[in-house]
């Protein structure tokens, strides 16, 4: 019986001792399809660091001859051994529609290989590297693992660097959101009285400012000469300014209550600075609860950002997102031909996906209170 | 079913089956329960003395479900039924709940709807159960149920009874609120009452008036009321019979004057010992019981309370369960001190 | 109550002042002005025209004044109801937006009633019956409709119709009824090419509202007032409706007026894919060519609705929920 007792007790210290990001970690991992999720998103986010390694050509690399190339095939086994290929694309001119039809040629096998190098590129545009994950031995040959589009250009490629700039704009929007947030929102709540009431002010009206208008007119607003990155950079900024409000009214709900709890007056009553108070002692708090809230506010910025590219007023071209993708299969007729360029809007929703499964994960796991 | 009793329980067991395994949250509990009878049921937080009256009306949420055992009632018109074979959303129940078995719940305020008036709420009940206001048949049309709602008021002692028909529960304050959940559950003449801890959300003044106003109408109508709460002295005051609880099972019961004056289970007289009273030593440590609640993973084996017991036989409490057993004086216990009878195992 | 409703009331004014400048300046930022965009446009198709016909122009429009100039002006024409003129179209604003407002509305009010009716009662199965098949069902197409961007789906809906089906969904009337007058006929032809941009509009939408009726109606049913409730006597399925159901519901209210306006705008990139008749398209094509009078009044015919929705959506919360009511 003591023994049962002492067993129990060491389990229950285990838990006791266990700091609070611990126990979230705890219950996130009993979440199977947060976790599934979670490794989702760091593939995707493995992709973000290189998309170059992810690639098989350069995705600008146009060739007008091989538009609407369809989705060819990876066959792992030839003649019962490991040796991939794809088979040729082979395209004949329909006399009648003047239009390209593709047909796969096995006869003509282009072997493919795994870690092979291919076209030189740039890691985090400092080191020079070669090797890509999958690409022809033949570094003459072009393979289209996802097809072409209009231009000849290789999907798989177009894509793997859209994930790029797609999911780093949902990122670093949602950060500045979260940063607004947060520091708006503190400084409101805490300090309450006349700035309190200026910032409640300031979030009524951005609240009640239509978001998808007026992205549109923010984004129209961006002068035409404009390079790409700083479109990039412009479009971020654009769309956390108005997605900060929601965070911002929450916080300020926790600063209020949290300002009259007794271990901020024990804090105070022991000297702490006003800074070390509000970092250490309340921020921790509703920190878990914060990062939960913002993986949610991620794929909706995703979304938006996509929607925003699809109409022309978000990133432009050179610059590739999935949204700017997307704008290849804007025409019906177009699509009917090529429904591969479809592909990009599947990846939006198996990323918003991943990240609304971890958010929802994070959200149970960090709060005390649910289940 | 013995005698002419209103309720008997026999064996009743309540399991909830969580991920992280079963809890054995009534584990054998009986007792019985005469017409116009106050039977108190007493026990520590998590004795399971609530989950025992839930399962009375079949309000057992999953994952919790009656294992075993049996609650035999006569009903109004002479049958007897067994509440534990009853499917819980069955029309049998359904006309137990409120108009023969009525419950007052622990929390007063959470147990209003927010968004209803308490008159609306006590309304509905009445008009639920048409037939113990008019017997011959028909319904109660709106307004005489509000009328018969203004009376039932005023017999609970609530003042501008017309008034506090059209309030809402947070407009009241917490006595009025208490009197009137006893009002709805009076509502629709139940012969048992089923009271789990009323004083408890409430100052010790209104106490006394609830718990004055609770033995005004029992005497008045009748009714048998279950009285559950872990305040002694309540039970002093409101039963005549009283069941002791621990880690689900029945450790003593008797009469309030046995149990008071007489207790044979050493788990009573420890729980006696630990009320402060007003012939006791001054500058004396209040005697507590060593030890804790054991986790509901980790029962003891044998009797439950061995681990705690300063009486306990070596090799013997640890090893069978004792049930409980007549050990004279009117009071059973399940205690080897007192007799050899321990569950098969 | 009606204090409440005053206070607010109040406040509309000042808003709308704020984003009258707000907008003005978000369509006055790019460089240059209708002129510039239309001597570019000119340019490109190969004409041209005079400097002086541009200044004679310019004065015209009375784009030579300074900027607060032309914010009066214009403030000035909209509080006499004058929503100006479209300098491309050159017609009144107020028939452009007319015609086309009247379309939106309709297509976004049919989302709205189409996406309560289906996603309150699968919320509320989805709670009760929590783990059942359907209930698994329904959260994965919930997950993924809320994953789904609604141009996505539309352009699936439209090349999956397309491709297998021959038939070109587009368009809100049939070409008979297209400039037809008013009748029943017509009316059914809306409604039969409705139901297809008003599910893309309203599946985003849908999913999100019964994820979170079957969140709040769990957190519901396991309070105290429930069990009272039951122990009443009263059967299962009234007492959830009319109980935690009650209570589920209340905070669902309050996003509705969040939830039109989204509709409203929303509904832009739906209809630019869909070729819908709808005031986004046309408001695209203001803002890109600064057709500012156009822009200006179509933002804030926008922002007027956002604000009238929050403030309907407030007092309707108000109303269903006594202690906001009362304490408020």
């Amino acid at each position: 019986m003591a023994g049962a007792a002492a067993d129990m007790s060491a389990a229950e210290e285990r838990i006791s001792v266990a700091s609070n990001w611990t126990l979230v970690w705890w219950r996130f991992r009993k979440h199977k399809l947060a976790l599934a999720s979670a490794a989702i998103l760091a593939v995707l986010y493995a992709i973000v660091l290189c998309p170059d390694f992810f690639s098989t050509q350069h995705p600008e690399r146009t060739d007008a001859r091989q538009a609407f190339i369809p989705i060819q095939s990876i066959h792992f086994l030839d003649d019962g051994k490991w040796a991939p290929w794809v088979p040729a694309a082979v395209g004949k001119r329909n006399p009648v529609t003047l239009r390209m039809e593709w047909g796969a040629d096995p006869s003509r096998r282009i072997r493919i290989g795994f870690f092979v190098d291919g076209p030189e590129y740039r890691f985090l545009g400092l080191v020079r590297a070669k090797v890509r994950l999958v690409g022809p031995l033949d570094p003459e040959q072009r393979i289209f693992l996802l097809g072409s589009d209009r231009m000849g250009r290789d999907q798989w490629s177009r894509i793997m660097h859209g994930t790029q700039t797609s999911m780093t704009i949902g990122l670093v929007a949602v950060t500045l959101s979260v940063v607004l947030g947060i520091v708006l929102g503190g400084i409101s709540g805490y300090f309450g009285g006349w700035t309190d009431q200026v910032i409640q002010r300031l979030i009524e009206i951005l609240q009640s400012v239509p978001t998808i208008p007026i992205w549109l007119a923010l984004s129209a607003a961006l002068p035409r000469d404009w390079t790409p990155t700083q479109v990039f950079f412009a479009i971020t900024v654009i769309l956390s300014l108005i997605g900060w409000t929601t965070l911002g009214r929450e916080v300020r709900g926790r600063f209020l209550a949290l300002r009259e709890e007794d271990f901020v007056l024990a804090a105070e009553l022991a000297g702490c600075s006003r800074w070390r108070i509000i970092v250490r002692h309340m921020v921790p708090t509703f920190l878990s609860h914060i990062i939960a809230t913002s993986s949610l506010a991620i794929p909706v910025m995703i979304i938006n950002e996509t929607s925003l590219s699809f109409l022309g007023l978000g990133i432009r071209p050179p610059a590739i997102s999935w949204g700017v993708l997307l704008q290849e299969a804007q025409n019906i007729q177009t699509l009917a031909l090529a429904p591969w360029l479809l592909l990009p809007g599947l990846l939006v929703i198996v990323a918003v996906l991943a990240f609304n499964l971890v958010g929802d994960g994070l959200r149970d796991a960090s709060d005390p209170y649910s289940k | 079913m013995t005698g002419e009793a209103l309720l008997s329980v026999r064996g009743l067991k309540v399991v909830f089956g969580l991920d992280e395994g079963s809890v054995r949250a009534v584990d054998g509990v009986g007792f019985d329960v005469m017409p116009g009878q106050v039977v108190g049921i007493v026990g520590e937080s998590g004795c399971g003395k609530s989950v025992t009256t839930k399962a009375m009306l079949q309000l057992v949420d999953p994952p919790g479900r009656i294992a075993a055992g049996e609650m035999l009632f006569r009903r109004a018109g002479g049958e007897v039924v067994d509440l534990a074979r009853l499917d819980p959303r069955g029309r049998e129940i359904r006309e137990i709940r409120g108009a023969e078995i009525a419950l007052i719940p622990q929390e007063p305020m959470a147990s209003f709807s927010p968004v209803h008036t308490v008159g609306e709420q006590i309304v509905e009940a009445i008009r639920l159960h048409a037939r113990q206001w008019r017997p011959e048949g028909g319904a109660v049309s709106r307004a005489d149920a509000r009328a018969i709602v203004v009376d039932l008021f005023r017999d609970v002692g609530i003042s501008m009874p017309e008034q506090r028909l059209d309030s809402y529960s947070w407009q009241l304050s917490g006595g009025l609120r208490q009197r009137a959940m006893i009002a709805m559950a009076l509502s629709c003449k139940p012969r048992l009452l089923i009271a789990d801890e009323p004083t408890t959300a409430i100052d010790v003044t209104t106490q006394a008036q609830v718990l004055a106003l609770l033995r005004d109408l029992q005497k008045r109508h009748g009714t048998a009321i279950v009285f559950i709460t872990h305040d002694l002295g309540v039970i002093a005051q409101m039963a005549s019979h009283v069941v002791v609880m621990y880690l689900g099972r029945v450790m003593e019961e008797g009469s309030v004057d046995a149990i008071f004056h007489a207790p044979r289970h050493p788990y009573t007289r420890a729980l006696l010992r630990s009320m402060p009273g007003m012939h006791g030593e001054t500058r004396v440590a209040l005697p507590t019981i060593s030890g804790t609640l054991p986790h509901p993973f980790n029962r003891p084996s044998g009797c439950p309370f061995h681990p705690r017991c300063e009486e306990a036989i070596a090799g013997r409490c640890q090893a069978r369960v004792p049930v409980l057993r007549p050990v004279g004086g009117g009071q059973s216990a399940s205690c080897f001190l007192h007799h050899d009878e321990a569950e098969a195992t | 109550m009606i204090r409440f409703v005053l206070q607010r009331l109040l406040l509309l004014p000042l808003l709308m002042a704020v984003f009258s400048i707000l907008v003005f300046v978000i369509v006055e930022a790019p460089p240059g002005d209708f002129l510039t965009s239309y001597i570019a446009t000119l340019a490109s198709s190969g004409s041209s025209i005079g400097a002086e016909h541009v200044e004679a122009l310019r004065r015209q429009y009375g784009l030579d004044q300074p900027i607060w100039v032309q914010y009066l002006k214009w403030v000035g024409n909209l509080l006499q109801g004058d929503l100006g003129l479209s300098l491309e179209y050159q017609r009144p604003n107020a028939e452009l937006i007319g015609e086309q407002l009247f379309l939106t509305v309709v297509l976004a009010l049919f989302s709205f009633v189409l996406t309560w009716i289906i996603a309150v009662p699968a919320g509320i199965y989805s709670a009760i019956r929590q783990r059942s098949v359907v209930d698994y069902i329904l959260t994965v197409v919930n997950y993924i409709g809320v994953a789904t961007p609604n141009f996505m789906l539309a352009l699936v809906l439209m090349w999956v119709a397309f491709a297998y089906f021959g038939i070109s969904v587009t368009g809100l009337f049939s070409p008979e009824y297209q400039g037809a007058e008013w009748s029943l006929a017509k009316f059914l032809d809306l409604l039969a090419h409705a139901w297809l941009p008003s599910l893309v509009l309203g599946i985003a939408g849908t999913a999100r509202l019964t994820r979170v009726m079957r969140a709040n109606l769990l957190d519901e049913l396991n309070k105290p007032y429930v069990v009272t409730a039951r122990a009443k006597g009263l059967s299962e399925w009234t007492l959830v409706l009319r109980y935690p159901v009650r209570l589920a519901f209340n905070p669902l209210v309050s996003t509705i007026g969040w939830y039109l306006p989204q509709l409203f705008s929303g509904s832009l990139i739906v209809a630019t894919v869909m070729n819908l008749p709808n005031i986004g398209p046309l408001l695209l094509r203001a803002l890109v060519n600064q057709d500012m009078y156009l822009a200006g009044s179509i933002l804030l015919i926008y922002c007027m609705l956002t604000i009238v929705g929050t403030l309907l959506s407030d007092i309707l919360l108000a109303w269903l929920d006594p202690r906001i009511r009362m304490e408020g």
